[in-house]
């Protein structure tokens, strides 16, 4: 749905259906905390993004033009779809008979400080440099 | 030992035993667990029913008294079913879709913006057994749902396919973003106490050492509830919505029952953050040892209608912000108060753990300590900004090379320019 439809906008409503839909694949899994970030990063502020994108954009760039590459992409999503619906019979769903799942947030902290400190804090900087980047360009003189 | 079923002091008992029951009767779990969930869904939508339409009558008859009016009271006992004499004239209405609306997404929007509002009422620790969904990360599945709504108010605001709505939706676009910043931070705060992100923990984490978290972290709950009445866009900050400037905002093209989905919405997400801040800074069920003799949901109720109380007072008595002071409020004023304030959380549970002292003596100084830090944060930091609020606003400049036109006339000084006598 998000690639067949033409109107822009349906396609990011859509994606952000299917953000929500990756959280509760996540929550299968029993990673909670993910599923949570999931719906909080991509539903909330990502979407946020790409919606301000297309609302900035030309409303004549905002048709889904069509390109040299509709047949590749075709083939590929149905080799993806093929792959997942494979993976889905396959898999086993009764997730009531595990029981309760553990929690993972305090594991993921833990790992943010302890064995991933530096890639945790050269990801913040990066942030923190996009950010002022940004000021820069927008301000006034 | 679970007590009897008919003990509704907490309904989680009633649940217990009929699991217990429906385990005997030999049903498996494929059972037990969507019956369950069921039986608890539907607690919180009759309750979330319910409490809408008493909030309508209770909101109107509130404002009414603090403008000195009478309020609704034409339909039974003081106007009491005032709300269900609304509910069928919205009905009855016709419910209009604009000729250039996206016309799905202008339906869909008002049915999809109560999943968020629901959603919400399913973390709540209503009572010591009595939690629908005990998620280890409740609090920031209550902040994913806020930020969710803003998604689909957009949705609204750009379906309708007009200016005002789509104005409107901006700024609601725009206000949620700001004010998801210090409240997230504020929040934070709140968890390192707890030292959990579950809504049961941070109840039991109050309960065990006697203490409402509001004592422990004033400044958290006043950025929230500031936060807070941003983000249910109600007065004073229902910018989105300002009759003055945008006529009715993002629901301006939406009429009937549409139009009352909307207004039902604002009411359920009011309950909801007051649900929040009942449960995260007043203990939720528990009451310093007044749950053994009421019902622990009707105390956790009982708080939640004081701070949803709160709520109506401020939109009764305030006037409404400007946009740009609504945005400089949250980014110069509300946001360096919640970093301080999560950092000197932090330090205060970092001592508190690393001496291992006792919380008998180490909580009330943190909670005289945060106090005095909330007020001189607060007095400080006012002074420190109360001459970049008088500046007059300078538009940002986001695309280059266009050229504003020059007025025809002279443009009057602002008054914000002139020299003050």
């Amino acid at each position: 749905m998000i690639i067949v439809t033409r109107n822009l906008l349906h396609a990011v409503l859509l994606l952000i259906l299917s953000f929500v839909g990756i959280a509760g694949v996540f929550i299968t899994l029993s990673a909670d905390f993910v599923a949570v970030v999931q719906v909080l990063v991509y539903a909330g502020a990502i979407a946020v993004l790409m919606i301000f994108a297309v609302m900035l954009t030309p409303a004549s760039g905002r048709r889904n033009e069509g390109n040299i590459l509709q047949l590749p992409a075709l083939v590929l999503s149905a080799l993806l779809i093929a792959g997942v619906s494979y993976i889905v019979v396959q898999t086993d769903w009764r997730e009531a008979a595990r029981g309760p799942f553990q929690t993972t947030a305090a594991d993921i902290g833990d790992a943010l400080v302890q064995p991933f400190a530096l890639p945790f804090e050269i990801a913040s900087v990066l942030l923190v440099v996009a950010l002022i980047g940004a000021i820069v360009l927008v301000r006034e003189d | 030992m679970l007590a009897s079923w008919y003990d509704f002091r907490d309904f989680g008992n009633a649940v217990g035993r009929l699991v217990e029951a429906l385990r005997d009767a030999g049903a498996s779990d494929h059972i037990i667990y969507p019956v369950t969930a069921l039986i608890g869904c539907l607690g919180v939508l009759v309750f979330v029913g319910g409490a809408t339409l008493i909030n309508i009558w209770l909101e109107r008859r509130v404002i009414g008294r603090m403008q000195s009016r009478l309020g609704p009271n034409r339909y039974g006992p003081f106007g009491l079913l005032q709300p269900v004499a609304d509910a069928i004239k919205l009905i009855q209405k016709e419910a209009l879709t604009p000729r250039a609306a996206d016309a799905i997404v202008f339906t869909i929007a008002p049915v999809v913006i109560f999943v968020p509002a629901i959603l919400a009422f399913a973390v709540f620790p209503w009572g010591k057994e009595m939690v629908l969904a005990d998620l280890n990360v409740g609090v920031l599945y209550l902040l994913a749902l806020g930020s969710t709504s803003a998604i689909i108010v957009f949705m609204a605001g750009y379906a309708s396919n007009n200016k005002y709505a789509l104005l409107g939706s901006m700024r609601v676009v725009a206000m949620l973003i700001s004010y998801e910043v210090p409240s997230v931070l504020a929040i934070l705060g709140v968890t390192t106490f707890a030292g959990s992100m579950s809504l049961r923990d941070i109840v039991e984490f109050q309960r065990t050492h006697w203490v409402f978290l509001l004592f422990l972290q004033p400044l958290a709950l006043l950025i929230f509830l500031i936060g807070s009445t941003v983000e249910l866009n109600r007065s004073p900050s229902d910018i989105a919505e300002a009759e003055s400037e945008i006529i009715a905002g993002y629901h301006i093209e939406y009429s009937g029952m549409k139009f009352g989905m909307f207004y039902a919405v604002e009411l359920v997400n009011s309950l909801g953050v007051s649900g929040i801040i009942a449960a995260l800074f007043l203990g939720g069920w528990w009451t310093f040892g007044l749950e053994k003799f009421v019902p622990g949901w009707m105390l956790f109720i009982g708080k939640m209608y004081a701070v949803y109380f709160l709520f109506i007072w401020f939109r009764g008595t305030l006037p409404r912000f400007r946009i740009d002071q609504l945005m400089a409020f949250a980014w110069k004023f509300l946001l360096p108060l919640a970093i301080v304030n999560f950092f000197a959380a932090a330090l205060e549970v970092l001592i508190w753990r690393e001496y291992e002292i006792s919380a008998g003596i180490v909580l009330p100084i943190f909670a005289v300590v945060n106090f005095a830090l909330a007020g001189a944060l607060i007095a400080g930091w006012g002074r420190v900004m109360f001459q970049q609020f008088q500046r007059f606003p300078r538009r940002a400049r986001l695309v280059s090379g266009i050229e504003v036109p020059e007025l025809p006339y002279p443009a009057a000084p602002h008054p914000a320019t002139e020299p003050v006598a």
